[in-house]
């Protein structure tokens, strides 16, 4: 049973001893301690947020010492980064504060997680079947611009779903065939993938719309409306694009298919251990197929929102993308390959993009460290200074039948 | 084995061709980049083909003459000239002076010029992921490197005004390379010490430079003082800039860097084929287990041909920096791409330094020929804003290609199909740094 299932499971008594309730008490303490200066507690000295920050990392040095390294550390590094922001936010101005942090900037987490949480979960059926999946930047690319380009010519906001899944599936197809049939390197192939989708999109952006932006009026993704919930949740997540309430659902659906049925049980097998996956009649290439052709039609919908979304309006641009796919990548292996790990971290990377979104106009500094949040900590994660990432054993190896 | 054939059909012309090239174990190095090349190109073509207008004989037509507009923007076509002209393009003669800021306004050596610019920066990007291949590692982090080198070049450049010349484009330069090592260092580091990937750490690596820089020049430090309201970073000061010599000063014109490129082109071959530590290095990207084995300390080979690979990248930076960019500013910086085209250079000339040097070639013309060199071309068939997806395209299926060594596939099938005696499925440059 993996460690965090097991925080769960185990007696009260246990898990004090072992050090895991004083682990997630630490992350929590260090959260709240960013949180003391902003609203709606606003403490206006910096002493509170110091002091809750140290008493979390104090909390996460003695998880350390219980032997749980990942877990402590985690809180230790709560601990600072609550004292960091907290400190931030205590020298900016109160209606500042209250412009950045209200209760809209949880729609905006969740619009701007969106296509991360298509590319996270995407990636890793892709990867969990043994593919490395470095193209999503490119499929979801694809899917921004043929997406858009369906809703605009086939009129209707569902073609465009339609066009993005199959296009993003297409690319995935060529990939595919070129990663597992022709064994090639799977990282230099999904370079090019991002090449031909950059050029392919480019291209015929220019061509199909004779150098002219996109005309207005193309069918949008619409929104859920939800009423009766209070002010709050309606300010909240009242007003969210239908993808976005897709990418949530996917996150459990996608733990189930991998995890508790007989398909997710193949995929992992061909992605650990292809050979023993052969050997009792699994068809490794039939899976691994399937898995990056729906890899590249979920990555695609991420894509169809940004340009077909509430944020894109029916608009696309020159590499739209802009290094989301990455980002996806990012989360997908800050989360360990595992469903719920990629898709709190693809949150967790939503939420630092839509507070640097709105830090624009107060503070270049802290809008740039924002933006680099994710790329930091994911490089820590790889770094291990948070516990070890592991890939699926045989990630990126090509298989040949025997 | 007897020589009875084994089949009586004839084979065709392409087979036959295909054979031949089987035959030629040592020219294969030539011609399977060669033929990559020419797949790419035809690839590119075919979409070019499908947006035309008119019968397929018209369509057929447009695309070569568009392909040859780009050879004209890239000012292939001066080498033509250059044996028309006395004045050779380096003295100012009588042609129709254009506005193109060239000594009488020759577009062709105007072009030229700026194809050889965009080479000396993809040589060193492209050595800089060669050598990371040759340890067995994909640097994918050459656009990071080149931007971290880039930005301190800058630095350098613009702080220490007043300096001598020589000194001060002597720091500059070995400051941005070091930092450009420095920057490729921290995944040679984290490679080494936790064994975290090189494709994921650089990848995040080029985010951080691109947000960093981004910030630095676009209402950081580096921003020009005088000039609050455009995001652009101050200007070198004349010190330090690379003295140019063909071309108009200050219009872009071809400066040292080139020898820069061809000097470190040179210490590339030399320090891969000459000395103990390429031989390390080449042995850690064959068999890190066999060189281990053989008392080659491995995680020091990788830390070291990763910084090397991003000594390349930061080189990159500091002569495109004081050679003819001089600013940077924040909106170009998206637009930054010879990083990511150094991938498709190092892979097109397998890794070597010759290969390296005609691939840069190759996408130094189609860069600039897709992109102003075409805007000097009168009537292009493609427009101007769809050309330079072409390089995209091209650069796409070019490493897409290389990436399974499709050439190479080929020719070992027809090889099997002939039943052809030969070695087996030849080791492709993709498997050493798998």
């Amino acid at each position: 049973m993996n460690t965090w299932a097991a925080d769960f499971y185990n007696p009260v008594g246990v898990r004090l001893r072992d050090g895991s309730i004083t682990g997630y008490a630490g992350i929590l303490i260090g959260a709240f301690a960013a949180f003391l200066a902003i609203p709606p507690i606003e403490a206006r000295s910096q002493l509170w947020p110091i002091l809750v920050g140290v008493v979390a990392a104090l909390f996460g040095v003695w998880t350390v010492t219980r032997g749980r390294h990942r877990l402590g550390w985690g809180a230790v590094a709560a601990g600072v980064l609550g004292i960091g922001l907290g400190i931030l936010a205590t020298h900016s101005a109160p209606g500042n504060l209250a412009t950045v942090f209200d209760a809209t900037l949880i729609g905006e987490t969740l619009a701007s997680a969106t296509p991360l949480l298509f590319g996270a979960i995407a990636g890793m059926f892709s990867e969990r079947s043994g593919v490395v999946n470095i193209g999503l930047e490119g499929m979801m690319l694809m899917g921004a611009f043929w997406g858009v380009y369906g809703a605009d010519k086939g009129g209707s906001w569902a073609v465009g779903l339609v066009v993005a899944a199959g296009v993003g599936g297409l690319l995935a197809l060529v990939y595919a065939f070129f990663a597992i049939h022709l064994r090639a390197n799977q990282i230099v192939g999904g370079t090019a993938v991002n090449f031909l989708a950059l050029g392919i999109t480019g291209y015929f952006f220019v061509q199909l719309y004779n150098n002219n932006p996109i005309p207005a009026g193309v069918s949008l993704l619409p929104n859920v409306h939800v009423s009766g919930l209070g002010r709050f949740f309606e300010r909240s997540v009242g007003d969210l694009s239908v993808l976005t309430w897709a990418a949530l659902v996917l996150i459990p659906v996608a733990y189930v298919v991998l995890f508790k049925t007989p398909i997710g049980l193949r995929i992992r097998a061909c992605g650990e251990h292809p050979r023993a996956a052969d050997t009792v009649g699994i068809n490794v290439y039939l899976v691994r197929y399937g898995c990056v052709v729906l890899s590249g039609a979920l990555v695609a919908l991420g894509g169809l929102y940004l340009s077909d979304g509430p944020e894109g309006g029916g608009q696309f641009s020159f590499n739209m993308t802009n290094g989301r796919g990455f980002i996806a990548l990012a989360a997908m292996i800050f989360g360990n390959w595992r469903p719920g790990g990629a898709a709190a971290a693809a949150l967790l990377f939503g939420f630092s993009a839509a507070v640097a979104q709105r830090l624009q106009v107060y503070s270049l500094q802290a809008e740039t460290l924002f933006h680099v949040l994710p790329y930091v900590l994911t490089l820590i994660a790889v770094g291990g200074v948070i516990g070890r990432t592991v890939a699926p054993a045989a990630d990126g190896k090509p298989y040949v039948r025997q | 084995m007897s020589d009875v054939p084994v089949s009586h059909r004839q084979p065709g012309p392409v087979t036959r061709f295909a054979l031949r090239l089987a035959r030629l174990e040592g020219a294969s190095a030539v011609l399977v980049p060669l033929a990559t090349v020419i797949l790419a190109f035809l690839m590119g073509g075919v979409v070019v083909f499908a947006t035309q207008h008119g019968g397929i004989g018209t369509r057929v037509h447009n695309t070569l003459i568009a392909y040859n507009q780009i050879l004209d923007g890239a000012g292939i076509n001066w080498f033509g000239h250059f044996f028309r002209h006395p004045c050779l393009g380096f003295i100012p003669c009588h042609i129709a002076s254009t506005n193109i800021h060239f000594p009488g306004g020759d577009i062709a050596a105007y072009n030229l010029s700026q194809t050889l610019l965009q080479t000396t920066t993809l040589v060193l990007t492209g050595l800089a992921v060669a050598f990371a291949f040759r340890c067995g590692m994909f640097n994918i982090g050459g656009q990071g490197q080149y931007l971290v080198g880039l930005i301190v070049a800058n630095w350098i450049g613009v702080d220490l005004a007043g300096m001598s010349t020589l000194p001060h484009i002597l720091i500059a330069i070995s400051a941005a390379t070091l930092a450009g090592a420095a920057w490729a260092g921290i995944a040679g580091v984290l490679k080494a010490t936790v064994g975290a990937h090189e494709v994921i750490s650089t990848i995040m690596l080029n985010w951080i430079a691109f947000w960093g820089a981004s910030w630095l020049v676009g209402g950081g430090p580096l921003q020009d003082p005088t000039n609050p309201f455009d995001p652009t970073s101050s200007a070198v000061a004349n010190s330090a800039r690379l003295p140019a010599f063909w071309g108009t000063p200050n219009f872009q014109a071809l400066d040292i860097s080139v020898f820069i490129a061809i000097g470190a082109l040179v210490t590339f071959w030399v320090l891969l084929n000459r000395t103990t530590v390429g031989y390390e290095v080449r042995a850690v990207g064959f068999n890190p287990d066999a060189a281990a084995y053989g008392g080659i300390n491995v995680k020091k080979n990788l830390i070291r041909a990763m910084a090397i690979s991003g000594a390349f990248a930061g080189l990159a930076g500091a002569v495109d920096m004081l050679g003819y960019l001089y600013h940077i500013g924040e909106p170009d910086i998206p637009f930054i791409q010879v990083g990511f085209l150094g991938i498709a250079v190092a892979l097109l000339g397998r890794n070597t330094a010759v290969g390296v040097l005609f691939s840069a070639l190759l996408f130094g013309g189609l860069l600039f020929g897709t992109t102003h060199g075409l805007a000097a071309v009168p009537h292009p068939v493609i427009e101007l804003q769809l050309a330079p997806n072409l390089t995209w395209l091209i650069e796409g299926f070019v490493v897409l290609f290389v990436s399974a060594e499709i050439v190479i596939l080929w020719v070992w099938n027809v090889r099997k199909k002939a039943r052809l005696p030969g070695p087996a499925r030849p080791a492709s440059t993709m498997e050493v740094a798998a």
